[in-house]
């Protein structure tokens, strides 16, 4: 999703001397009037949606397309994170987080005609465990999964063989939306690409052309939608062109002279350039754990947790936001983004205080050493991070935190890997932090990362903090699921167990031609609500 | 002749099969598993994969076999045109790389056409004056050609013609309006370097002693330079445009990012980027065999052009 040719200096010079040619009219969101139904929108994508089924997709760029194609049991309100009904009219779960059972509402179908029910929600989940790893969000959240019965044509119960509280979240991403069965039957790779993709959702999948485009046309009789849209019924637009357009220098320019309605994946470094021309910007941090420097605690210098606790105080979250990224972005005040449900305020634990942390350092012995480098009994004071160029500020990011580091005595050094050696460093285990984020509406993603069952970023044994992610893995009450996170975070933060960074944002640059366009949730976009005033 | 035939063609299938075998080594047999890489890139994010899943998807493409095992399965599958299919998407590589063609050589096709007759309208141009400033400007152009970045090219070409003057669409656009500005992307190096070596042969000829006898018994400056120096001129000049041919595939990668085209270069990126190992040794094996095939053909067309060449030597 988000790699690219990089442009030299001399295509950043052109871009600005571009902008200066078309500095006309402001974003209609304010003057377009009331909603139009009809007309083709048109947005420019930075990849190719390589699987559109949603089912599968793993990419951002894919979800996106995928989340119009298909409806969810329940959908997450992006303002509170509370789940309301969508395709499932009630729900109710067992009081140990392993059975939940869903009442559907009649009516909805999918566009093949056939009736999205019980049978058809078994057909899925089962169908998705079926894909295995062909499935990498959706197969995660049916970790566990025993089963589901229907308990009649518009019931059914989803069975697991350990808690799994994420679950409800889950069923209201687009990784579990639903599928006709005749699509959950049909080959996997056939569905990557359209053809025989169907769903209920307010889109049905209309064309697909590798590198081009992908073409989605309004489902007419849709009336199924979510309570959380601003309106009933079926989509205003006739069509969506999602146009991929790989250059992000294109893609801005195509924006500006409104040969796109709007276009994803905004860079930090053309924001200036299209906001001045009268390009709108939609911004939503991706919930989740933030770009974080995951520390290897089982070897040194990173088992200490002094140096641990040193390297949070030494990092000016602040600085990375001004300098390198965007006011679109924001520093890191958890190891949760803002979105996230059951984010806790740490900001006063993550302010910057370079004099604490050599205070710090210096208490632990560690001397002001050869270059300004710290050591202890012979060692030098020094850490790589192995990362990959995944999103596109990665190293100009950790170059500015190897600068702070620098100040407190700390030599940071930047590795960067290929995703398959990175995966080969990890499971050796010979790197001292590694570097990412994870997007999810749900504080589960705290054991996903860091339980020794799951991911393990630290290379943890005997983890403090198996306990309290088990029991809010186990526990369907709010209040003690959001006190058991908070604990869980606020010990990341003290323990120095993760270097929260900053928050990864989706920024979507808006001509005056699109209206309407928003977020879900989990920062992927909705456009039942969206129209267009060409 | 037909032995000399025979010889090149049992050398294009040993290339072939080098770049399989190469491929296979890089690929399949470096440290990194391929899996991993595989399902790791499908977020972008932090890995989470449950390790009996990884096992399942690792058997399900061979990866759990003895490397020798899978390198002859493949090679056997590879010589009756089965590639295997994509991890992404789960298509058959060999249909993902057909495709990808057709777009790749309408660009490779226009922008070779505009190549040969820039660089030979601009060879003949600079050779026509016998000196003075023209001949220094219309010379000097070929260099500047050579060494300004394909990239910064296509970037200049759209923000000029289709974002400020809308002429031409930045992406899409059916017929030639959509296939100019990418194919004169393609073209620019490709013709400066066929002109600067075509200026340099003609120039050679000119100063050779026939020419100069040809002069003297009143041979037009024209005509000796289209009829006797162009026919000498244009064995390394032909033996260039089969080198030139692979690099314009090469430059699709650029342009066809550029311009969001469809084609041989962008799937290239996608599947490095995505790391689809199956799709990105089948477009090593087909720019293996576009490279085969041109230069066999440029070395059957030289003993044509220079009969030297055909003599009792190499037949």
């Amino acid at each position: 999703m988000r790699r690219r040719l990089r442009i030299g200096a001399a295509g950043g010079v052109l871009l600005a001397f571009a902008a200066a040619g078309c500095s006309n009219g402001t974003n209609g969101a304010a003057s377009a009037g009331p909603p139009r139904p009809g007309g083709t929108l048109t947005l420019g994508i930075a990849i190719n949606p390589e699987c559109v089924d949603p089912q599968q997709a793993g990419a951002n760029g894919e979800v996106n397309v995928a989340r119009q194609l298909v409806d969810s049991l329940t959908d997450q309100d992006p303002r509170t994170g509370a789940l309301r009904p969508w395709l499932a009219t009630s729900w109710r779960s067992s009081a140990d987080a392993t059975r939940f059972t869903f009442h559907l509402r009649k009516g909805a179908t999918f566009s093949d005609g056939t009736p999205v029910d019980a049978a058809a929600l078994r057909a899925n989940l089962d169908g998705i465990v079926r894909l295995g790893a062909r499935s990498p969000i959706a197969g995660s959240y049916l970790a566990g999964y025993a089963g589901t019965t229907v308990d009649d044509p518009y019931t059914a119960t989803v069975r697991f063989r350990t808690p799994s509280a994420q679950f409800l979240q889950a069923t209201s991403t687009p990784s579990l939306g639903l599928l006709s069965p005749r699509s959950v039957a049909a080959d996997p790779g056939g569905r990557c690409h359209g053809t025989r993709l169907v769903g209920s959702g307010p889109f049905v999948f209309s064309g697909y052309q590798q590198n081009q485009q992908v073409v989605l046309r309004k489902r007419s009789g849709y009336d199924w939608g979510s309570p959380l849209w601003r309106h009933h019924g079926a989509a205003y637009l006739d069509r969506i062109v999602f146009r991929v357009l790989p250059e992000p220098g294109v893609r801005t320019g195509a924006v500006q002279s409104h040969q796109v309605d709007a276009i994803t994946d905004v860079q930090p470094s053309d924001e200036a350039t299209l906001t001045k021309s009268g390009v709108t910007e939609l911004i939503r941090a991706n919930p989740g754990f933030v770009f974080s420097l995951y520390p290897n605690v089982s070897r040194a210098p990173l088992k200490d947790p002094v140096v641990r606790q040193a390297i949070q105080l030494g990092v000016n979250r602040r600085e990375v936001v001004d300098t390198v990224l965007t006011r679109s972005y924001r520093p890191a005040s958890s190891v949760l983004a803002r979105s996230t449900p059951t984010y806790t305020d740490l900001s006063a634990k993550l302010a910057y205080d370079p004099a604490a942390a050599r205070a710090a350092l210096a208490r632990d012995g560690w001397r002001a050493g050869a270059g300004g480098i710290r050591t202890k009994a012979g060692h030098a004071l020094r850490v790589d991070v192995v990362f990959t160029a995944t999103f596109n500020q990665s190293q100009q990011v950790l170059e500015l935190v190897q600068q702070q580091l620098r100040a407190i005595g700390v030599d940071l050094r930047l590795r960067p890997t290929t995703p398959g050696e990175l995966t080969s460093v990890q499971q050796a285990g010979t790197y001292d932090f590694s570097w990412g984020n994870l997007t999810r509406a749900d504080p589960d993603i705290l054991r996903t990362l860091f339980s020794t069952r799951f991911h393990n970023a630290d290379r943890l044994t005997d983890s403090p903090l198996e306990k309290d992610l088990t029991a809010q893995a186990a526990t369907l009450d709010p209040e003690r699921r959001a006190a058991l996170s908070a604990r869980v975070q606020t010990a990341l933060v003290a323990g120095g167990y993760a270097i929260p960074v900053f928050e990864l944002t989706q920024v979507v640059g808006l001509g005056p031609t699109a209206h309407g366009i928003g977020f879900e949730a989990s920062s992927r976009l909705q456009l039942h609500d969206a129209w267009t005033s060409r | 002749m037909l032995r000399y035939l025979l010889r090149r063609l049992l050398s294009a299938v040993f290339v072939l099969w080098a770049a399989f075998t190469v491929s296979f080594l890089a690929l399949y047999a470096l440290p990194g598993d391929p899996v991993a890489i595989m399902l790791d890139s499908g977020t972008g994010e932090q890995g989470t994969v449950d390790p009996a899943r990884a096992a399942a998807l690792r058997h399900e493409y061979g990866l759990d076999r003895p490397l020798p095992e899978q390198y002859l399965d493949r090679l056997v599958h590879a010589v009756r045109g089965d590639l295997g299919t994509s991890v992404r998407s789960g298509t058959p590589v060999t249909r993902t790389v057909l495709d990808a063609v057709p777009p790749s050589l309408t660009l490779a096709a226009a922008a070779l056409l505009l190549a040969v007759l820039g660089g030979v309208l601009l060879a003949l141009a600079a050779t026509w004056p016998r000196g003075g400033w023209l001949r220094r400007v219309l010379t000097a152009l070929p260099p500047l050609g050579v060494s300004v970045p394909t990239f910064w090219v296509g970037l200049v070409l759209v923000q000029v013609f289709s974002f400020r003057l809308g002429w031409l669409p930045a992406f899409g656009g059916t017929g030639p309006s959509g296939l100019l500005l990418p194919a004169v992307t393609l073209a620019l190096p490709a013709g400066a370097v066929l002109a600067q070596v075509l200026a340099r042969g003609l120039r050679g000829a000119l100063a050779e002693p026939y020419a100069v006898t040809a002069r003297a018994r009143g041979v037009g400056r024209g005509r000796l330079l289209l009829r006797h120096a162009a026919r000498n001129a244009a064995v390394p000049t032909v033996t260039l445009a089969g080198v030139l041919t692979g690099n314009l595939v090469a430059g699709t990668v650029v342009v066809e990012t550029v311009f969001a085209r469809d084609g041989l270069g962008r799937l290239t990126v996608t599947a490095v980027s995505t790391q689809d190992i199956p799709v990105v040794q089948g477009v090593v094996l087909f720019a293996a065999a576009v490279f085969v095939a041109v230069n066999l053909t440029v070395d059957l067309l030289a003993p044509v052009l220079d009969p030297r060449l055909a003599g009792p030597a190499t037949a």
